[in-house]
């Protein structure tokens, strides 16, 4: 495949500041908790993409070691935060983040 | 490629905020989750985009489906709906003001990063082993951060562990409780 352009680091870097606003949007505009859930890892992904963006361009490995270590914590936290959501829609069927309210003073 | 894949991501990333059914939403993160591991081939991570299907897209959002399912929440939300009314263009205006700021940083922030300062990725197409990704990051990963590596992998532990308990039904108490009445 013949590339006219290469792309730089910036087109990388543009494209996950792209997806992270997309996902802090979703964020904030969704109510499914699950949903909500994804568009944190949208956000996780473009923080992935721009550290490995990173590491082309400095010509460094570490930037894709933290990427592992990113991947790994995303994978716990996708763990748990599910175990949260599983027991919190089990007392209310249909909870949206709205229903979710016992802490409010 | 670079365009094709953006256009996934992209793609991927819109469907999972506007798409109302959240399995549609869960199938276009795996969408977006295929254009970020194409995007990592693309720049020499070749470890790193097979660990992020395997783990993201065989995993996660396996999970994420396991949870819909499970719990039948599969129906539509409705997202003309709108309980707080000041709060979508609130977010839009918000989102965008951090997409020009990030932009900008980017842009103009050209000059902060010195090209090439590090020790330099070992490239499968120059060193002629295919494996050399991986090697780099292995030697990287257990001399540099075995102690992070191993931290992460209590934490794994715990975030099992914990899960294990969240998720069990506690029925089982109420149940002992009632018989004992």
């Amino acid at each position: 495949m013949t590339a006219a352009i290469e792309p730089t680091a910036t087109w990388y870097l543009i494209l996950a500041a792209l997806l992270f606003c997309i996902g802090m949007v979703g964020v904030m505009v969704r109510r499914n908790p699950l949903v909500m859930f994804m568009c944190v890892e949208l956000m996780l992904n473009a923080v992935n993409l721009s550290f490995v963006a990173f590491a082309k361009e400095l010509g460094d490995v570490r930037g894709q070691t933290i990427v592992f270590f990113v991947l790994v914590v995303a994978a716990a936290e996708v763990v748990v935060g599910l175990g949260i959501i599983v027991a919190i829609l089990r007392r209310k069927p249909q909870a949206t983040a709205d229903d979710l309210a016992e802490l409010k003073g | 490629m670079f365009v094709c894949a953006a256009a996934m991501v992209l793609v991927g990333a819109v469907g999972v905020i506007v798409r109302n059914h959240p399995v549609h939403a869960a199938l276009s993160l795996v969408l977006t989750l295929f254009g970020v591991a194409v995007l990592f081939v693309a720049q020499g991570a070749h470890f790193l985009a097979a660990v992020q299907v395997i783990v993201y897209a065989g995993a996660i959002v396996v999970l994420f489906l396991f949870v819909i399912m499970l719990l039948g929440v599969d129906n539509a939300e409705d997202l003309q709906l709108e309980p707080i009314s000041v709060q979508r263009p609130l977010a839009t205006i918000v989102g965008a003001g951090t997409l020009a700021l990030l932009v900008t940083a980017v842009t103009q922030g050209t000059d902060a990063v010195r090209s090439g300062s590090g020790a330099g990725l070992d490239d499968a197409t120059v060193t002629g082993d295919p494996d050399s990704n991986i090697r780099q990051i292995g030697r990287d990963l257990f001399s540099n951060h075995v102690f992070a590596f191993e931290l992460v992998s209590v934490l794994l532990v715990i975030a099992v562990v914990g899960t294990v308990l969240l998720s069990r039904r506690p029925d089982k108490l109420d149940a002992s409780s009632e018989a004992a009445k």
